[in-house]
């Protein structure tokens, strides 16, 4: 009987030993099963069609063409790559403006003709209607449903995921935003984590360091949203009045904000690294004649500089994944930054502001996916990176 | 003339260091500052909004009166909820890792996925619980997949404070224990885990204050944006107050008679982190006394 307890106990505790591995697993297996779906997406809107005159030849457009048509930037059939004819946009609420009710039937079962009848009337003419009206029209030409290719996702510079007809899957805006603000944010962080840190490991006594210990603990205790409330209330307006903004939400806000949060992580972990600096190397230093600062910035820092990196990436990599904070304070445009003092969106706030309003199984909801998976690789490289730095470290010593 | 070169050498260097430690000096009392100032602003401008009311009251009028109590029954039915899960598996993980797995190459592969796991956003975890918990097991939006998302973000720092307090018992307490006949489950039940205790409360405490101030993780696996009522069961969605402070401070009917309720909410969630901080504190002090005096 005991002995029978203790097998199971063993089996027990070896699963639960692995459940860690195992949620890993499971989430890159439901992120990536949503992800991959986005790339057999049809570019046009699902049960939809973009028809075209028959003496149009274009075949072929991409998504940001679409809607560069519907937008009438582009104006000309030329552009992409048809002949030199002017591009006439119709919508299906245009047959009401042209057709009376009763020409169009009660049930619309005359639409598909009208549609047609249009169409053909002009050649420059692009009709986006429901597929089920013009079913089986060879009178007209059909614009190729085309998968979503995965280069315009990836490198597409455009966000637009509930553009109609066609919506727009381009990450770079958000990337970019991502990087633009962490990158900042360490900018700030860095000189002050660094000083921190040397001061708490090196100078100062421990007295004030036992009580600057539960202050970065508190720091990092404090919820996010708590954070970007605080940014909304006071960062916010206050760069909005030293910069003469015209809306306080910008890049910089969420910089600030970020680095407040990442502070601890870098201050922690670097001093870490710092105590754990042989005490015979600094005191051979002092003997020399060096100064404390001398042996700081020539021995312990350089002996160091793992550890303290390690504190650095990972602050890093706290600032790419925060979602609360950085969604309230930067303003959310999905365009590529010019200027860290424009409003900006980063790839963890455009998952939190819009996977409520996106569909479930939809392009949108599973672009959404494809970004947690952008982001949940980003951050697994920078562990590991951590890892391999700290593994190497324990092997030296 | 060399004495005098070198004293000017001399000068300099310490001189060199007196500014050095000046702006140390200066960048850690900024620290401080720096906390001071948004606990300060959000006690400032948050005390003078509670009252008895604003604590047992529902929202009322679009959000724009009345109180939080549905936040926080919901904050703290979670917290109970991630606590059910976390602690349990954490706490085995952690157990497994130091007294059953072969040291070397499985402990360092555990240790490298909890420390990924701790690494993850929190709204990935939002993700994966939409994708697994509401989605693909059914549970809807409700407490059960909020409790289990917020869950899987506490595990790593139970793990890792439970495999820290099991090392630091010494050999002799197991050896002890096995001559005497135990079994190794009996000696884990009976020894080790009452001695490890204390501690693994302590990392359950921390975790726990974490997991009240989350906001990703629940957004779309369990928060309610206006819900006046307390959950009935746990298959219920609930209010929270990070999700709550969020909507009032971004969103709503008139957010400018909606900022004391946002100051309020701040104020009451950061109270309760504030609380799980020194409680933690509070138990890791108790136990190193204790420890002294032994």
């Amino acid at each position: 009987m005991k002995k029978w307890i203790d097998i199971i106990a063993k089996r027990i505790f070896t699963v639960s030993g692995f459940v860690t591995s195992i949620v890993i697993v499971l989430i890159i297996a439901f992120l990536f099963a949503e992800a991959v779906g986005l790339f057999s997406q049809p570019v046009i809107e699902e049960g939809y069609v973009l028809a075209l005159n028959k003496k149009n030849e274009v075949k072929n457009l991409s998504a940001l063409e679409i809607k560069n048509i519907f937008d009438e930037e582009i104006v000309n059939w030329e552009e992409v790559g048809g002949g030199d004819v002017p591009i006439k946009v119709f919508r299906l609420e245009d047959l009401d403006k042209i057709y009376t009710e009763a020409e169009l039937g009660d049930e619309y079962q005359f639409a598909g003709d009208k549609i047609v009848e249009q169409v053909s009337s002009d050649a420059g003419m692009v009709a986006f209607v429901p597929e089920s009206l013009v079913e089986g029209r060879t009178e007209l030409n059909y614009i190729n449903d085309n998968t979503i290719p995965v280069g315009d996702v990836l490198l597409g510079v455009e966000w637009y995921p509930t553009a109609t007809p066609s919506p727009i899957f381009g990450i770079l805006p958000l990337i970019s935003g991502t990087i633009w603000v962490s990158f900042f944010a360490i900018l700030f962080a860095l000189p002050f984590g660094l000083a921190v840190s040397i001061y708490l490991a090196e100078v100062a006594n421990p007295r004030v360091s036992k009580m600057l210990k539960p202050v970065i603990e508190l720091l990092n205790g404090i919820p996010s949203v708590v954070y970007g409330f605080f940014g909304l209330a006071v960062i916010v307006p206050l760069l909005q009045r030293t910069f003469n903004l015209p809306v306080g939400e910008s890049g910089l806000a969420g910089s600030i904000v970020l680095a407040i949060m990442a502070l601890p992580t870098i201050i922690t972990v670097a001093e870490d690294a710092m105590r754990n600096c042989p005490r015979s190397m600094r005191e051979a230093s002092l003997a020399l004649g060096a100064t404390q600062w001398q042996t700081i910035y020539k021995v312990v820092v350089p002996y160091s500089i793992s550890g303290i990196t390690s504190g650095v990436v990972l602050g890093i990599g706290r600032a790419i994944g925060e979602t609360m904070a950085v969604l309230m304070v930067t303003g959310n445009a999905a365009v590529i930054p010019t200027s860290i003092l424009e409003p900006l969106r980063t790839i963890p706030a455009t998952i939190a502001a819009e996977l409520g309003e996106a569909p479930a199984g939809g392009a949108h909801y599973q672009s959404l996916f494809l970004l947690g998976v952008i982001l949940f690789f980003i951050t697994l490289i920078i562990n590991s990176c951590v890892e391999v730095v700290s593994a190497r470290n324990r092997l030296k010593r | 003339m060399a004495i005098e070169i070198n004293q000017s050498y001399n000068r300099r260097k310490h001189g060199m260091q007196s500014i050095a430690f000046g702006i140390f000096r200066a960048l850690s009392c900024c620290i401080v500052v720096i906390l001071f100032l948004i606990l300060g602003f959000i006690i400032i401008k948050g005390i003078g909004v509670i009252n008895w009311d604003f604590l047992t009251m529902p929202p009322t009028d679009g959000m724009t009166a009345g109180g939080i109590m549905p936040a926080i029954v919901g904050t703290f039915w979670l917290m109970i909820g991630s606590a059910v899960f976390a602690f349990p598996v954490g706490v085995m993980s952690g157990i497994y890792m130091n007294e059953y797995a072969p040291k070397g190459k499985v402990v360092a592969f555990i240790r490298t996925m909890t420390n990924n796991l701790a690494g993850i956003p929190s709204i990935v975890f939002g993700l994966f619980g939409m994708a697994f918990f509401v989605n693909y097991l059914g549970f809807g939006d409700s407490i059960v997949a909020g409790s289990l998302t917020l869950g899987l973000l506490a595990l790593p720092i139970v793990i890792r404070t439970t495999e820290e307090a099991f090392k630091d018992i010494p050999n002799s307490y197991r050896e002890g224990s096995l001559a005497l006949g135990a079994t190794k489950a009996q000696t884990i039940w009976h020894v080790l885990l009452p001695m490890a205790m204390p501690r693994v409360i302590t990392g359950l405490i921390l975790s726990l204050g974490r997991v009240s101030g989350e906001t990703a993780p629940i957004l779309f696996t369990c928060a309610a944006y206006f819900l006046p009522r307390l959950p009935e069961s746990i298959f219920d969605q609930c209010m929270a107050l990070p999700y709550h402070l969020y909507v009032v401070a971004t969103s709503g009917t008139d957010i400018e008679a909606q900022l004391p309720i946002a100051y309020g909410t701040a104020f009451v969630l950061i109270v309760i982190v504030l609380i799980m901080n020194l409680l933690a504190n509070g138990i890791r002090k108790h136990f190193e006394n204790k420890l002294k005096t032994k």
